[in-house]
C-alpha cells in the first residue's frame, strides 16, 4: 500500500493535544494500511462526505453480534481498508488492565488487524478497529484459546455491561461497582453474544450519584449507589476546612480566584433541599430532608461520607433521542440491596421482570424506554409490581384523563341504556 | 493448533467473558479496594486517594486521542511496566491513569510522561475542560455527518489550556457524536457537538429491491414521512419503492440505518450543531439535557474553525460570568436562556423552538422574563 498525500490531515499534526494522524503515520511504518485509512480520511476532508458502505453483516460462527462489518466504497484506491470490520473486546470491570494482557491484545491486533484501535467505544468495550472478514475466526480462536476472554456486544442483545471503577480506587461507592458488573457479565453471556431482544439493552453501574459512568443518561438499566442512613460526618475535618487546612471539592478549583472557602456558600447554600445549617462550628444535617445528591460530600470529602447502610437505587428506560427524544431512566426502585452475598439474585430479579415484558410486548427496535412512554408508568409498574410512589414522579399528573379499570368503578361499565331513558328522556 | 477453517466448530471456545477485575488491578488497588477515606487533586492531572490504612494510591491521568495505535498502547505499557508495576487504566472519557504509591515515584513517572512529546498530557481532573467523548465519523462509521477525531482534535488544541488548569467555575464535560444515533450519547453533556444531516434521503431504485425490506422502512419514520410508491429504475423497470415527503422530513437518518438505498449524507447538506447545558450527575441539581443553540455549522476540515470560536466563546463566558460549582447548565437556567444567548452573542432563531412531540414542555408559560436585545424591538 502506497503512501498518500495527506495534506488536510498534516494540519492535524499540528497543536499541543495528541494527534490521532501522527500515530497512525507512526504506526503505518508496520502496518502500512494504516496509510489507507490515512488516505481514505484525506479523501472524506476533501469530500466532506464518509466513504464506508451501509452495514454489512459478519461475525464469527454462533454468535450474533461483537463484530461490527466495514467496507470501503473506494477500494481500488485504498485496497487496505476495503474489509475494515470492528471486533468489540469485552473490557475487564472498571477499565483495569494488567500490561501483560494488554500487550497481549495488541499482540493480537498487531498479527490480525490494522494496528488501530480505540481505547474504548462509547459503551466500554475495547475496540480493534479494521480487519478483514477471513482474519475474524482465526482472531477469536486466538482470543479465547490464547488470552482467555471474549468479544462483546452489538446488536439487539444485552450490550457489555459497564461500571465507574467504584471501590477499587473512590471513596464514595456504595456497592461494588466492579464485581456485580463482571457477574452479571458471566450471568448473561448467552443474552450478550446471541441477539434474542426487540432492540439493544444496557446496564450501568455506578458507584453514587455522581454517576461517572452516565448511567441514568445512557443505560436500560442504571443501577446508582446510594444509601438509605445519615452522612457520616467527621466534624473535625469540617473545622479543617473552615480554617482552610483542606482544599475545597479535593483540590478541583485550585487554579481559580475564587478566594477562601465559605462553607455557608459553597454547601450550606448550594445544598438543593436546604438540610444543613452550622450550630456553633458543628456542621447538622437533617438527612431525613436529604436527597443524597452528593454535593456537600463531593465539597468536603474528608468531612462527609455516605452513610453506612449502602445500597442503590434503580432507574430504568434511558436512551439517546433516536427516534421520540432523549431520555432519561425513571427512578424505579428508590433502594436495593446490592450484595455479592446472595450472587445478586434481587437484581436480577428485577431485570428478569423487565425481560420478559419487554420480550413479548416491545416493538421492532423499540427500547425499553420507549416501551415504558408507550404503555405509561403506571402499567410498567405494575409490570414490575412496584407500588406506585410519589417518588416516581417529578410531579402529579395536570391533565385529569384517568383510565379508570372497570373493577375500581362500583358496578362495572355495563349498564341499561333502556333503563336509564325510563328515568332520563332524551 | 489453532483455528481450522474445515472444522470451524472443533475446539471452539465461547463464551468466557472478560477477564476478572481483580487480576488486572495494582497491588495499592487491591490492597485498599472499599477502604478509601478520601481524595485530593494534588495538581491538574494528579490525584491522591488516601486509604484508611494510611497508604497512598498517587494517580496521574493524561489525555488521549481515543483512535489509537498499538504502539501508542505499547508505550503506555512501557510506561506502566517503567513505573507502576504492570499496570494501568482508562478512564470512561478516554483518559489514561497511571497510578503509584509513593510521592517519589509519582515525580519520576509524571517526569517520563513530560519527557515524551505531547503523546501524554497531564490534566482533565477537577473543574476543567476534560477528554471528549465522541464517535467514529469518517474513521470508520457509515452513517455520520461529520467527522469525529478531526474535530475533537480542534477542539482539544483550542481549549488545551483548560485541560491541563482548574480555573472554571465546574468541570465541562463536552461530547461529539457525528450523527443523531448519537452513539456518544451526548444528549446530557455541557457541551454537545453533534453531527447533523439536512437533506432527506435520496432513494436508490436500482438498489432498494435487494437491500430493503420496504415496510421495514416506512415503519422506520417517525413521522410517517415515508410511503409505498412505485418507481422506476435505471433500466427502466417498475420496482416497488418509497417515496419521501421531504415537508416531514426531520433528517434523523433512521430510514437510511434501516434502508442502505436510502443515503442521506451530503456535503453542503450536512454540519454541526451545537448543543449545551447538559449534565449527568445529580450533584445539586437533576441531569439535564443538552439544549439546542446553534442549529447548523457547516462542514470545515481539516480544523472546523467555525465551530471551535463558538464553543471557546461559550467557555470563556462562562468562565467568566458563572458561579463557583455551578455547571454551564446550571448557569444558564439562572441567567435565564435569554441571557445565555445574549452574552454569548449567539444568533437566537426559531430552530431552537421546539417544534417535535412534547415540545410545549419548553415555551415559557410565564410572563417573568428578561429584557434582552432580543426585546429591543419591542422596549426600544
Amino acid at each position: 500500500m502506497a503512501k498518500h498525500d495527506t495534506p488536510m490531515l498534516d494540519e492535524l499534526e499540528k497543536g499541543p493535544w495528541p494527534s490521532f494522524v501522527t500515530d497512525m503515520k507512526r504506526q503505518a511504518e508496520t502496518h502500512p494500511e494504516c496509510w489507507d485509512i490515512l488516505g481514505q480520511l484525506e479523501l472524506s476532508y476533501e469530500d466532506r462526505i464518509t466513504h464506508w458502505k451501509h452495514g454489512g453483516i459478519v461475525g464469527v460462527f454462533g454468535y450474533g453480534g461483537g463484530i461490527v462489518g466495514r467496507y470501503s466504497d473506494v477500494p481500488d484506491r485504498f485496497p487496505g481498508v476495503e474489509h475494515f470490520h470492528t471486533v468489540r473486546v469485552n473490557q475487564p470491570a472498571g477499565l483495569y488492565y494488567s500490561t501483560e494482557n494488554l500487550r497481549a491484545l495488541m499482540d493480537l491486533w498487531d498479527k490480525y488487524g490494522s494496528g488501530m484501535t480505540n481505547m474504548h467505544g462509547s459503551t466500554g468495550d475495547m475496540i480493534l478497529l479494521g480487519t478483514r472478514t477471513e482474519n475474524l475466526e482465526p482472531l477469536f480462536w486466538d482470543l479465547t484459546h490464547d488470552l482467555g476472554q471474549d468479544l462483546g456486544g452489538s446488536g439487539s442483545n444485552l450490550r457489555t455491561p459497564s461500571c465507574c471503577l467504584g471501590e477499587s480506587r473512590c471513596e464514595w461507592a456504595c456497592y461494588d461497582t466492579q464485581d456485580i458488573c463482571y457477574a452479571l457479565t458471566m450471568h448473561y453471556q448467552d443474552e450478550i453474544h446471541r441477539p434474542a431482544f426487540p432492540y439493544k439493552f444496557k446496564f450501568k453501574f455506578s458507584g453514587c450519584a455522581n454517576d461517572c459512568v452516565a448511567a441514568i443518561a445512557r443505560s436500560d438499566f442504571a443501577v446508582i449507589g446510594t444509601w438509605k442512613d445519615d452522612i457520616q460526618i467527621d466534624q473535625a475535618a469540617v473545622k479543617e476546612y473552615v480554617a482552610g487546612n483542606y482544599p475545597a471539592n479535593g483540590g478541583a478549583h485550585k487554579d481559580g480566584d475564587w478566594g477562601p472557602f465559605n462553607l455557608k456558600k459553597e454547601v450550606i447554600d448550594l445544598c438543593p433541599t436546604q438540610c444543613m445549617w452550622m450550630e456553633g462550628d458543628e456542621l447538622k444535617i437533617d438527612n431525613s430532608e436529604c436527597n443524597r445528591c452528593m454535593h456537600c460530600i463531593n465539597v468536603m470529602p474528608r468531612a462527609l461520607r455516605p452513610g453506612k447502610e449502602k445500597g442503590a437505587t434503580i432507574c430504568i428506560g434511558a436512551k439517546a433521542p433516536i427516534l421520540d427524544g432523549a431520555q432519561f431512566a425513571t427512578m424505579i426502585i428508590p433502594f436495593i440491596e446490592v450484595s455479592k452475598d446472595n450472587e445478586y439474585e434481587n437484581i436480577i430479579d428485577v431485570i428478569e421482570r423487565i425481560w420478559d415484558w419487554w420480550m413479548e410486548v416491545g416493538k421492532n427496535r423499540e427500547r425499553v424506554g420507549e416501551t415504558m412512554q408507550r404503555v405509561g408508568l403506571p402499567t410498567f409498574l405494575s409490570v414490575m409490581e412496584v407500588e406506585p410512589i410519589p417518588q416516581h414522579v417529578k410531579e402529579p399528573r395536570s391533565n385529569p384523563y384517568v383510565f379508570w379499570k372497570e373493577e375500581e368503578v362500583p358496578g362495572g361499565f355495563e349498564r341499561d341504556i333502556v333503563e336509564f331513558r325510563k328515568r332520563h328522556a332524551a | 493448533m489453532g483455528y481450522d477453517p474445515n472444522n470451524p466448530m472443533e475446539g471452539r471456545i465461547t463464551d468466557l467473558g472478560p477477564h476478572k477485575y481483580d487480576t488486572m488491578m495494582p497491588p495499592i488497588i487491591m490492597e485498599n479496594k472499599g477502604k478509601w477515606l478520601y481524595h485530593e487533586i494534588l495538581e491538574p492531572g494528579v490525584l491522591l486517594h488516601v486509604s484508611e490504612s494510611g497508604a497512598e494510591c498517587y494517580t496521574v491521568r493524561v489525555g488521549s486521542p481515543r483512535l489509537i495505535s498499538i504502539e501508542h498502547v505499547r508505550e503506555m505499557c512501557d510506561i506502566a511496566d517503567a513505573h507502576c508495576g504492570g499496570f494501568l487504566r482508562f478512564t470512561t472519557r478516554n483518559n489514561a491513569e497511571f497510578m503509584v504509591d509513593s510521592k517519589e515515584k509519582c515525580d519520576a513517572l509524571i517526569a517520563d510522561l513530560k519527557s515524551r512529546g505531547n503523546k501524554f498530557p497531564i490534566g482533565g481532573t477537577g473543574a476543567c475542560v476534560t477528554n471528549i467523548v465522541h464517535t467514529q465519523g469518517w474513521v470508520h462509521c457509515h452513517t455520520p455527518a461529520t467527522d469525529a477525531s478531526g474535530p475533537v482534535k480542534a477542539v482539544m488544541d483550542d481549549l488545551f489550556e483548560y485541560f491541563g488548569s482548574m480555573k472554571l467555575p465546574a468541570q465541562v464535560r463536552i461530547a461529539l457524536a457525528c450523527c443523531l444515533n448519537m452513539c456518544g450519547a451526548v444528549h446530557a453533556s455541557d457541551i454537545a457537538l453533534l453531527g447533523v444531516h439536512r437533506k432527506p434521503p435520496m432513494i436508490d431504485n436500482d438498489r432498494i429491491t435487494g437491500v430493503c425490506e420496504l415496510p421495514l422502512a416506512i415503519a422506520a419514520c417517525p413521522l410517517g414521512a415515508i410511503k409505498p410508491a412505485k418507481a422506476t429504475n435505471s433500466q427502466g423497470e417498475e420496482v416497488k419503492s418509497v417515496k419521501v415527503n421531504a415537508e416531514r422530513c426531520m433528517f434523523c437518518g433512521n430510514c437510511y440505518t434501516m434502508c442502505p438505498a436510502m443515503p442521506l449524507a451530503d456535503p453542503e447538506g450536512d454540519g454541526m450543531a451545537i448543543l449545551v447545558g447538559g449534565k449527568v450527575s445529580n450533584a445539586k441539581s437533576a441531569p439535564k439535557f443538552s439544549k439546542l443553540v446553534v442549529p447548523f455549522l457547516p462542514n470545515n476540515p481539516p480544523r472546523w474553525p467555525e465551530v471551535t470560536e463558538v464553543v471557546r466563546r461559550i467557555v470563556e463566558v462562562y468562565a467568566k460570568d458563572a458561579r463557583k460549582y455551578e455547571r454551564i447548565g446550571e448557569w444558564a437556567e439562572r441567567i435565564g436562556w435569554e441571557k445565555f444567548f445574549e452574552k454569548c452573542d449567539i444568533p437566537f432563531t426559531e430552530k431552537s423552538i421546539d417544534d417535535y412531540r412534547l415540545a410545549y414542555d419548553t415555551w415559557n408559560t410565564t410572563a417573568a422574563f428578561k429584557y434582552t436585545s432580543h426585546t429591543d424591538p419591542y422596549t426600544k
